[in-house]
């Protein structure tokens, strides 16, 4: 599994279904493979006692589907199905399919499903862990909050969230829609463990992911600095080759699926990255 | 109900290790033999219902079977959207447990009457909905439905001291229970209102009036067979609820009747108007919205009277 072939997956499907997200799916590509190629101790997805995963930001799932498909538990046939009509494999992620722990898609729904998977753990003595990839914007959301606060009350340090602070959200930058300087303090503030990194450094990604439990007292928050369309220049950039410009230039790639010449520049710039 | 609830659970998970309690910071003076037998099951996850619905539902992933407590407009409404995406939709053993059926917080104000709870639980297919009538009817409905695999809401009532007569303690998934069969009229009646209802239906019979009175007590699997084939049987129906007309048991009743082609009148007894503001004892609330025994009495007179003319 590497960083370069899940985002060759993404902008296979993404183009084949013509569906946008692709921004976003890009951006988590290493938290994704950091999570699933070594930090998970996942033998099987039926296995009772693996570590969870909620992948809060649900618009992601096609990143996950990759993810997925590498470990073996998703075919090829079936990620072809990806948006096609009675498909599991929708543009956000469900439960039947294999791997797939939670049902989301509605933002500020993941934490509380990874809070009540923590504290059924602990309940069962178990060792198993459980991580959860939210987004910046989602921070917004009330029962985000909600969650960090009995989190921390009750010291589940087998949790950790992952933000994925992209900067962006549906209507522009997030500092221009709900600012949320001092994220770092905030969660500190409500009694988590902090750590900021580079959100594209598998190594250092592991090392915070490894870093929890047995030897702390409170959950673990990451705040993954990432660039929204990792990998591909004019998706970073935000600007569309062939395309008319959205009216808010930055979530040009929140929205668009790629046309034919866009998507040929797209895999010639992944397929030349490490 | 709400003591009998409490028992009643006790009594389930002292055999079933996987069951826990949750509460959004209500529930004291009722939920405490609980926390006080299994403290280690019993959950304060604070004033948060989003919060308590989802976690509910990451526990019951793992195999708990966690029961969310809290009065029944905040279980019902804050978090509809998380029991929806949650339980619903995954398809997971989480019991939503709603205090205050109806307008049994009636002094508190309208932000505490739970007359759409029913209603909106309804849409969820997924939901298994119970509503019991009394204590004795609450005792048998959570013996008899803590181990379905899907979701449950129970609406309950504090009012630990009614017992509607006849009824007896009977609950089945997916029936009704007839109380009085009579050919004039039927009055189908849900929650603590039946206790109304059957007072309405002996003073009706004291004047030569005979009707068939059954209590629903669950929605999904809806007893819609039950209720057709009483239906069948006579000119009109009164349905009495402290729930929203257009979605509790006047709009069931109203589709089996339609779409069955059913030649029975409706007559809804339900809450029709918006809230003004005002509040007052249950009791109140009910002659406000036309729920209680008269109201029943009165609108059988219509229905008949409006037969014979």
């Amino acid at each position: 599994m590497t960083p370069r072939r899940i985002r060759q997956i993404i902008l296979e499907q993404s183009k084949r279904a013509n569906v946008g997200h692709i921004g976003s799916c890009l951006c988590v590509v290493e938290i994704l493979c950091a999570l699933y190629d070594g930090v998970l101790r996942v033998n099987s997805p039926d296995d009772l006692d693996r570590d969870r995963f909620v992948l809060s930001k649900g618009h992601a799932a096609l990143a996950l589907y990759a993810v997925l498909a590498l470990k073996g538990w998703l075919a090829e046939s079936d990620l072809n199905t990806f948006c096609g009509d009675g498909s599991w494999l929708g543009v956000h992620p469900e439960r039947p399919v294999p791997g797939v722990d939670f049902s989301t898609g509605s933002l500020g729904h993941g934490l509380s499903l990874a809070t009540g998977a923590a504290l059924a753990a602990r309940l069962q003595q178990s060792q198993r862990r459980v991580f959860c990839l939210l987004s910046d914007a989602e921070c917004n959301e009330g029962s985000v909050w909600e969650a960090a606060m009995f989190a921390s009350h009750h010291q589940l340090s087998n949790l950790t969230a992952i933000v994925d602070v992209n900067g962006q959200q549906a209507f522009g930058l997030t500092r221009d829609v709900i600012a949320i300087p001092n994220l770092k303090e905030r969660w500190e503030a409500f009694g988590w463990r902090a750590t900021v990194l580079d959100g594209h450094c598998v190594r250092d990604l592991e090392n915070a992911l490894q870093d929890h439990a047995a030897q702390h007292y409170a959950p673990h928050v990451i705040l993954a600095q990432t660039t929204f369309g990792k990998g591909v220049s004019y998706m970073e950039e935000g600007r569309p080759l062939t395309q008319t410009h959205l009216e808010i230039h930055s979530i040009n790639w929140h929205y668009l699926p790629m046309s034919d010449k866009e998507y040929e520049i797209a895999v010639a710039e992944v397929g030349t990255q490490d | 109900m709400r003591k009998a609830f409490v028992e009643a659970l006790c009594q389930t998970a002292a055999i079933h290790p996987n069951i826990l309690l949750l509460t959004g910071d209500l529930g004291y003076m009722a939920l405490e033999p609980f926390r006080d037998c299994y403290p280690s099951r019993f959950f304060n996850v604070g004033v948060a219902e989003q919060n308590m619905i989802a976690m509910a539902t990451g526990l019951a992933e793992a195999g708990f079977i966690p029961y969310a407590y809290s009065i029944a407009t905040f279980a019902s409404l804050r978090p509809f959207e998380f029991i929806r995406n949650g339980p619903a939709l995954q398809r997971l053993p989480v019991r939503v447990v709603g205090m205050g059926m109806g307008f049994e917080y009636g002094h508190a104000g309208p932000s505490h009457h739970a007359v759409e709870d029913v209603a909106v639980m309804r849409t969820l297919p997924a939901v298994t909905t119970v509503i019991p009538a009394d204590s004795a009817q609450a005792r048998s409905a959570i013996a008899g439905t803590w181990n379905l695999p899907g979701a449950i809401y129970y609406s309950l009532g504090k009012d630990d001291r009614l017992t509607v007569p006849d009824l007896d303690g009977r609950f089945e998934l997916g029936r009704l229970q007839i109380l009085r069969s009579g050919g004039d009229l039927a009055i189908v009646s849900m929650g603590s209102l039946t206790g109304e209802a059957v007072a309405a239906a002996d003073e009706l019979m004291q004047s030569g009036v005979r009707a068939t009175l059954a209590v629903v007590s669950n929605f999904n699997p809806d007893p819609a067979d039950d209720l057709a084939a009483i239906l069948e049987q006579v000119p009109h129906v009164i349905t009495v609820e402290a729930q929203a007309v257009s979605g509790g048991l006047a709009a069931f009743a109203g589709l089996v009747i339609a779409s069955r082609g059913i030649a029975c009148r409706l007559w809804p007894l339900a809450v029709q108007s918006p809230p003004d503001g005002t509040s007052g004892s249950q009791a109140y609330c009910w002659r406000h919205h036309g729920l209680d025994r008269s109201a029943v009495v009165r609108c059988a007179r219509k229905a008949l009277g409006s037969q014979k003319k």
